[in-house]
């Protein structure tokens, strides 16, 4: 297995406060992955700075390119696309419209069209409102719509800040496995940040566990699950 | 009756001006959040500038199109080297900015041509409108010019992709970086299409009220004035808002005893605290999310 | 950093100035006033009016200082208020006949009701809609002053003449002198009240909002009370200010307080530090003797030497003149040690 994306000694800075200090990981392709940790511990830093969009020092390395330097404009353009906290949705403007947003960088225009309708399937809620300002949708409709946005870019990666936050249990279930479906079905390699680590963790093959912006423990999903630590203090049994 | 028509119509006629002025207002809103006091001031100067080339002898629609092109690419010039590296400073500095600007722009208009008056061709005449005497054909080409402006505008932010990247630029710049848009040069894109929105604006209202350095204050008092009154985030607004306060100066000046032209701006001021008090978001715009 | 987190905290508009570092020290400010107590006596009468009008276009400036550098609100306007305390001066002086000393506080007292009942409307506003309705105030100011209703006040686009005032109980000082020394104590006196009022419970209210606004209502300070409170407080200084200026300069004319003025003003705050209240005579020299520069090298060329300027000042020192002298301070210090 090929390695994806490669993370040496990141440490990002909030200012003068330090928020990561010297974390290392790595993603294999066609992986689906976990960061897990609590409030505060960096996982949101970590994607943000993948994205460059927080001041960091260390190696991140995208395919074997080195990402340093790029304005997050473009690393979005190397296909990593980022859901960000918050879902990021363009809420003034039509589902549609936000859809095409995301293939905004694209410039293949007849792929784009049948993407969009691939959306409308994987999201049959989306169709229905597809003339809809984004703003109205329900918090889980938003977070959909996020992540078919991200999508749309055909990334190579996604990143996932916390989805489930907000959301109602059922509604993070149907996420999560169209989640699974999307890392299996179109080979995108996927990045996914939450507290919620058991569902997180039944959807992984890979988890690292982050805290005070260290990784503290890595493997596979189904070892860290098992860990009697991780099930104490994550897991909560 | 027939006087309130007649004030009506007129009253759009002059709408038209500050029509022209409020959609550049805008579109420099839209694409930084900010007003740009300067705004007035650049349009006086793209204006100077066509003059100058018929003064050598280009053509009138040679002149026009040039002068666009030019103000495009010294709005964006302006951003890349003046405003872009204030784009995370306070407010408070880029209104230091944009007086700054408008003091040099001002100035060197002054130095380049002097301050008399000078008198600006209008390519539609200024012959009586079909047969009306309340508006004459200029007024009607300006008029038809800044509806055409504002079709174009629409077609664009709607129907292309850079027109839709801009909106996502400008709505919420975070997102618009994570799906790939350079939010950067989207703004220096809205500072060119301001300059040029406004030279039109320029060219159109220079026939009226007279070339000189000066010619755009009170212009500009009622182009926000009218911005306000349409919604700061709406081009349809900007030019509702145009002709409306248009016709409201002109009702106001014939129904009030007393008004005359002397109170024109205090008359623009309470209508711009007004509506910024009552409904700010204005008659078209979108409600104004306050963050903290 | 969570969102909730980063919708609460976004930059204030106006960068906020530690307390302590609003004023001058002891030492310092003894020496600066025992320089504004000497020089007058060792120069030309033209030169003592110039000094007259560094005083009276300090304590402009200042007043906007204490409205946009204390509590956070911007005034393109200030014009307006000077203009209001000119004539108010003027016309008491002029067609009531009082003394001139007196007319001072009745202009002060009238524009502190001007800006605060001004303040009402633009409590709502912020930022840039309260920029742009002070900008229209000062651009509509002129029309209002030559309305032919006023006229026989006012003098309509005449304006008025105003009698310069002997120096009383027969000091032996021509005028000039002693008006410089009269703004002089007028301005200590304002000077001294202005950072007295920062300090106070007030000041901190001023503070907290311009810092942040929610966070100070929560924490039960009247925020209406307070915006209002600093726009009058500001338009009275300005208006004393304004009542000065007539005397000095012997004549009032709506086109003597345009919109220039306002930007003037306000770049004299720029340029002087938002917040550092010292710095309010600098700017005010910078806007008093630049113009004269400008002007002498190139007709018109004052607005672009100013903008000029202005932008240098934004890029190099965003907070003017409070960084040069902390700068200056260092650099004394470092010499000391070695």
């Amino acid at each position: 297995m090929t390695t994806m994306l490669n993370v040496k000694d990141l440490r990002a800075y909030y200012g003068q406060v330090q928020a990561l200090h010297g974390l290392s990981f790595a993603l294999n392709e066609g992986s689906l992955t976990t960061l897990l940790g609590a409030n505060g511990a960096g996982k949101t830093t970590t994607l943000r700075a993948i994205c460059n969009m927080v001041r960091s020092t260390g190696a991140i390395e995208f395919e074997g390119k080195p990402l340093s330097g790029k304005s997050t404009e473009n690393v979005v353009r190397l296909g990593i696309a980022h859901v960000p906290q918050g879902r990021g949705t363009f809420t003034t403007m039509t589902v549609e419209e936000n859809l095409q947003l995301g293939a905004i960088t694209r410039t293949d225009k007849k792929n784009i069209v049948a993407d969009i309708e691939r959306m409308y399937e994987h999201f049959p809620v989306l169709k229905e409102r597809h003339t809809q300002q984004a703003g109205t949708l329900s918090g889980g409709e938003q977070q959909m719509l996020a992540v078919a946005r991200a999508l749309m870019l055909r990334p190579r990666l996604m990143l996932l800040d916390e989805p489930s936050f907000g959301l109602a249990p059922l509604i993070v279930r149907e996420l999560f496995k169209i989640l699974g479906k999307i890392n299996r079905e179109d080979k995108v390699t996927i990045l996914v940040v939450e507290q919620n680590a058991q569902l997180a963790l039944e959807l992984a093959d890979q988890a690292y566990v982050i805290e005070t912006g260290r990784i503290v423990m890595s493997g596979s999903a189904k070892d860290i699950a098992n860990n009697e630590d991780v099930r104490k203090s994550y897991l909560g049994y | 009756m027939e006087l309130f028509t007649n004030q009506v119509l007129a009253g759009i006629a002059t709408g038209a001006i500050y029509a022209c002025m409020a959609l550049a207002v805008v579109m420099i809103y839209q694409a930084i959040d900010h007003l740009n006091f300067a705004q007035g001031e650049m349009a006086m100067f793209s204006t100077f500038m066509s003059w100058q080339m018929m003064q050598w002898g280009v053509p009138y629609w040679g002149a026009f199109i040039l002068t666009l092109a030019l103000s495009f690419a010294g709005g964006i010039i302006i951003e890349r080297l003046l405003f872009k590296p204030l784009a995370k400073a306070p407010v408070l500095t880029n209104v230091a900015g944009f007086i700054a600007l408008y003091a040099i722009v001002n100035s060197v208009a002054g130095l380049i041509w002097d301050f008399t008056i000078k008198q600006y061709p209008t390519p539609f005449g200024s012959s009586p409108f079909l047969g009306s005497q309340l508006i004459s054909t200029h007024q009607a080409g300006m008029i038809g010019i800044t509806l055409l402006m504002l079709i174009l505008l629409f077609v664009f932010f709607r129907f292309t992709r850079v027109g839709l990247a801009m909106r996502a630029a400008a709505s919420l710049p975070e997102s618009a970086r994570l799906v790939g848009i350079n939010t950067s040069w989207m703004i220096a894109l809205g500072w060119g299409m301001a300059a040029a929105i406004g030279s039109v604006a320029g060219m159109m209202i220079a026939p009226v009220v007279f070339l000189e350095p000066n010619m755009m204050l009170g212009v500009l008092i009622y182009g926000f004035a009218a911005a306000v009154l349409g919604g700061l985030t709406s081009p349809f607004g900007a030019v509702m808002g145009g002709f409306l306060v248009g016709i409201f100066e002109n009702l106001v000046g014939t129904y009030i005893p007393g008004v005359g032209n002397e109170l024109k701006l205090p008359i623009a001021l309470a209508l711009i605290i007004t509506v910024l008090v009552v409904k700010p978001a204005g008659l078209f715009g979108r409600p104004i999310v306050k963050r903290v | 950093m969570s969102a909730a987190e980063e919708v609460v905290t976004e930059a204030p508009a106006v960068e906020a100035v530690p307390k302590r570092a609003m004023t001058l020290g002891v030492g310092t400010s003894l020496v600066v006033l025992a320089a504004l107590v000497i020089a007058p006596l060792f120069v030309k009468n033209f030169i003592i009016f110039q000094m007259t009008m560094l005083l009276i276009y300090g304590l402009a400036v200042l007043a906007l200082n204490i409205l946009t550098g204390g509590s956070g609100q911007f005034s393109l306007g200030q014009s307006a208020f000077y203009a209001v305390g000119a004539y108010t001066s003027a016309i008491l002086m002029e067609h009531v006949g009082m003394n001139y000393a007196l007319t001072l506080p009745i202009a002060g007292i009238i524009c502190f009701g001007f800006g605060f009942l001004f303040g009402q409307p633009a409590l709502r506003l912020s930022g840039v809609y309260l920029a742009l309705a002070t900008f229209a105030l000062a651009t509509a100011m002129p029309q209002l002053l030559k309305l032919g209703y006023f006229e026989h006040w006012t003098g309509g686009v005449q304006g008025l003449v105003v009698t310069k005032p002997d120096a009383p109980f027969g000091l032996p000082m021509g005028q000039d002198m002693w008006l410089y020394y009269f703004t002089l104590v007028i301005t200590i006196g304002i000077y001294v009240a202005s950072v007295n009022l920062l300090r106070s419970r007030s000041g901190r209210a001023f503070m907290a909002i311009r810092d942040n606004e929610i966070a100070a209502s929560a924490m039960g300070v009247d925020v209406a009370l307070y915006k209002t409170l600093a726009f009058g407080v500001s338009a009275g200084i300005t208006g004393v200010a304004g009542g000065l200026g007539a005397i000095a300069v012997q004549f009032v004319a709506p086109d003597g307080y345009t919109i220039t003025l306002a930007i003037s003003l306000f770049l004299g705050m720029v340029v002087g530090g938002v917040g550092w209240l010292p710095g309010s005579i600098v700017g005010s020299a910078f806007i008093i003797f630049v113009p004269n520069i400008a002007e002498s090298i190139s007709k018109g060329l004052s607005g672009a030497v100013f903008g000029v300027l202005l932008f240098l000042v934004i890029f190099l020192v965003p907070h003017g003149a409070r960084q040069v002298a902390i700068v200056a301070q260092q650099m004394l210090g470092k010499l000391k040690k070695h």
